[in-house]
């Protein structure tokens, strides 16, 4: 197996440059795409819900609480979000627990473009990353220039993490090469005047892709294009980041690794809301990638609501009482 | 620091096991006529759980004597009375589902994830189809008023005890008969918890009766005069013991034996499931299945994937107390069974075949065997012919369909086989060719009150489950 580098380092540049053939031309990725091993819909089910049978009790319940916490991209992407609903988020996101300052922060703030500003202030000095959609979120539906100033403009107003969707249009009617382009050109709009780069994360919103197939092959097509992270859902389609979808994510960020030495993230988004929920996406992480990928570096958490049950269970853990939601800080 | 999960055992306290049992004849239980006893051990610690009767001839006699009795009534209930009883055991087994997890965790050593969501849910599904198939036995295709054969004679092995009880006393009451069961000497609790159930359930005395002992009471029942029927699930070998005694009988006979099940991999195999059904295949409960998948026939082009694949998938395999919920793979039944695994495995190796284990960990106390698979392994080899019932697996490889039907289909069984691959016409073309009860396709380890289930030459013949399972019980 190849030695691992980021897929955000400079080296995994060099590692997919050796891909190049696969993606040299629509015909090539289709076959290359298409030839990744099938599969099957009730196996993969059945797997999923397996791990999700795991009992973390006790210690690994205490550890997964905060490591969960940490992994959290506290988000607010709603019409009517204003500057002080962000400061808000960001002041919860830096201590979520008033009643105990030990609690760790979240990994970032996710937000629209023209909030990136107001995160980025609010967050100053906390070590915590502003994420910004961009690319026309949720629906993607905007020519390609207008993509890629919405995602200039979210960098130029600091963004640290990007968080683009794909064209289901293109990929669901075959056109792979324009989606990998695209992503590859979004990627290129990520860097900042210095050099540097904002790491992309990129949206499938497989609820739109209809099949597991699709979800594979999409996973890998964006990390031929050098997603830094793939993630599940925009949260804001009718399904959004299932377990078995999720697991299948974490399948292919593991045999893609296998394959080049690139560490892709993985980010389920959508309908996460409970500390149940987010143990059984742990479990999965664990028994597919193992400790490399348990880290915020490698693993997020898309939620809002769930940062309230996680504090409540830790809670509960700590002080051996449930304390109920008038403990815990609306948002 | 990295993601450990803290033990999580399921409760020892939801069952409630008495220091001895007596056998349950005629509704009540009693001592044996002899007065033997022999203790039941739990197979992950060795500690004695409790001490049941070894019941002899006399008291497979009075046993077959109440159910002869009983027969008279039971058979001349409308089918929708008899269905009643069915469907309250059901639904008993399913309130006490818990209890009798814990207890068949105890008893046989097989983790607490497998009995709770997989023997207890499928015995009360048992019960429940063939509660449905009481009163329509017109129906089945076998005349339009079916008899029931009278006194079933019933033996049944220790890999899952409640499930093989459920899977001959449904039928067998569904049909009209009574029945007298032995369950295995090694986990015998969970029968006699089940007469509990029946008494809870107002079951007319004497429709079923259990008699525990080892091989010989089985011996004495299944050539006891006045059994009309016997049905046994257990080794090839007893198998054909029981077949030379009711030979010249008009005794009718199903068997249910040993399987050697290929569990055969494409190319073009869904490769993560196919290693979740490998995984499955060969490691359920131990790999104590009659259909596991201990053969594993993989395509020579992606052989090292796959294997490659299956080493990293069976190195998070968890093994160790049955009753944690998070344990994969329990302990083995018995010393002698896990004296037999390992004999096997070493014929293996001397063989000259390659042997790779995870690291694990295996308790000290009690009966333990971690999951091992064997590369490089021919036809000619042991542990490619014989049954080993144990975690092991032997991997071959083919290189085309012709060649991996000759291989599946080159042993005296043929209970179970496996086939993955993403082309639906080979799926069919392979299922005609295979010479095996149940074919798997993309799956493996599946299974369903309403399929039948059966073997192919040595591993037996009669089928259970089903609408297909009825014959055995009827006069046909």
């Amino acid at each position: 197996m190849p030695t691992t580098v980021p897929a955000y380092g400079k080296e995994a540049a060099g590692r997919l440059a050796s891909m190049a053939d696969v993606t040299a031309s629509d015909g090539a990725l289709r076959r290359f795409l298409h030839g990744l091993p099938g599969v099957d819909a009730v196996g993969l089910q059945a797997r999923a819900a397996t791990l999700g049978t795991r009992s973390i009790k006790t210690t690994a319940k205490a550890y997964a609480i905060d490591l969960a916490i940490s992994m959290i991209d506290l988000t607010t992407l709603e019409g009517a979000d204003t500057p002080g609903k962000v400061r808000a988020l960001c002041a919860k996101g830096i201590n979520p627990d008033p009643l105990d300052r030990g609690t760790p922060k979240v990994a970032a703030i996710c937000v629209y473009p023209d909030m990136v500003a107001t995160a980025k202030e609010a967050l100053t000095g906390s070590g915590i990353h502003v994420a910004s959609v961009a690319t026309a979120f949720p629906a993607g539906r905007a020519a390609l220039p207008v993509k890629l100033a919405d995602t200039r403009d979210a960098v130029a107003a600091g963004a640290d993490e990007i968080d683009m969707v794909i064209d289901r249009g293109a990929f669901l009617s075959g056109r792979y090469l324009s989606v990998f382009e695209e992503i590859k050109q979004v990627k290129e709009a990520c860097r900042r005047e210095d050099g540097s780069y904002a790491h992309l994360k990129v949206i499938f919103e497989t609820g739109e892709l209809q099949t597991y197939d699709n979800v594979r092959r999409v996973s890998w097509l964006a990390m031929l294009a050098g997603a830094d992270f793939i993630k599940t859902s925009t949260g804001k389609v009718a399904v959004n980041a299932t377990p078995p979808v999720t697991l299948l994510m974490l399948e292919a960020v593991r045999d893609f690794h296998a394959t080049t030495g690139v560490q892709v993230g993985v980010k389920p988004a959508g309908g996460i809301r409970t500390t149940k929920d987010a143990m059984k996406y742990l479990v999965m992480v664990n028994e597919t990638l193992g400790d490399q990928w348990l880290t915020a570096d490698w693993f997020r958490f898309g939620a809002s609501s769930l940062l309230n049950d996680l504090l409540m269970q830790r809670q509960k853990l700590s002080t051996g009482r449930y304390s109920g939601p008038d403990y815990v800080t609306v948002d | 620091m990295t993601f450990e999960y803290a033990p999580a055992p399921e409760s020892r306290a939801v069952v409630d096991i008495a220091p001895s049992y007596g056998l349950f004849i005629d509704g009540e239980f009693a001592d044996a006529a002899g007065g033997k006893v022999f203790k039941t051990v739990s197979p992950a610690n060795e500690e004695v759980l409790s001490e049941v009767a070894q019941a002899g001839s006399e008291d497979v006699d009075r046993a077959v004597k109440a159910a002869r009795k009983a027969f008279e009534k039971w058979s001349a209930l409308p089918g929708a009375e008899r269905a009643k009883y069915l469907f309250r055991i059901a639904r008993l087994i399913q309130e006490r589902s818990r209890e009798l997890a814990v207890l068949e965790s105890l008893d046989n050593g097989k983790p607490i994830r497998e009995s709770r969501d997989s023997d207890l849910p499928l015995v009360a599904a048992h019960f429940f189809y063939y509660a449905g198939w009481a009163d329509k036995l017109g129906h089945a295709g076998y005349g339009a008023d079916p008899k029931p054969l009278g006194v079933a004679g019933q033996v049944i092995p220790w890999n899952f005890p409640l499930l093989m009880l459920a899977w001959k006393i449904a039928p067998a009451l569904a049909c009209g008969n009574t029945v007298v069961l032995k369950p295995a000497e090694t986990t015998p609790l969970s029968a006699l918890f089940f007469a509990d159930i029946c008494r809870q359930a107002g079951l007319p005395k004497g429709v079923v009766n259990i008699l525990t002992g080892d091989g010989s009471t089985g011996a004495e029942l299944v050539a006891h005069p006045d059994v009309n029927k016997v049905a046994f699930t257990g080794s090839t070998e007893v198998g054909k013991a029981i077949a030379r005694t009711v030979a010249g009988t008009d005794k009718k006979l199903t068997l249910e034996l040993g399987g050697k099940a290929a569990n055969i991999v494409f190319d073009d195999a869904p490769i993560d499931q196919a290693v979740e059904g490998i995984v499955n295949g060969i490691f359920f409960n131990q790999g104590h299945v009659c259909c596991a998948g201990s053969r594993l026939l993989v395509q020579e082009s992606v052989q090292d994937e796959l294997l490659d694949a299956l080493k990293r998938r069976m190195s998070t395999l968890r093994v160790g107390d049955p009753l944690d919920k998070n344990t994969d793979i329990g302990a083995i039944n018995s010393a002698e069974q896990l004296a037999r695994i390992k004999a096997l495995a070493d014929a293996g190796e001397s063989e000259g075949a390659e042997r790779w284990a995870p690291a694990c960990e295996l308790p000290d106390a009690g009966y333990w065997f971690a999951p091992t698979l064997f590369t490089g392994v021919t036809q000619a080899h042991r542990i490619a012919q014989e049954e080993i019932f144990g975690p092991v697996l032997s991997v071959l490889t083919f290189r085309t369909p012709e060649e991996a039907v000759a291989k599946a289909n080159n042993t005296p069984y043929g209970l179970s086989a496996g086939v993955w691959t993403e082309k639906g016409s080979r799926i069919l073309w392979m299922a005609n060719q295979l010479r095996a009860g149940i074919v798997w396709s993309n799956t493996f380890n599946k299974f369903d009150p309403a399929s039948p289930f059966g073997g192919y030459k040595e591993s037996g013949f009669g089928r259970e489950g089903g609408r297909h399972g009825l014959e055995a019980y009827l006069d046909v």
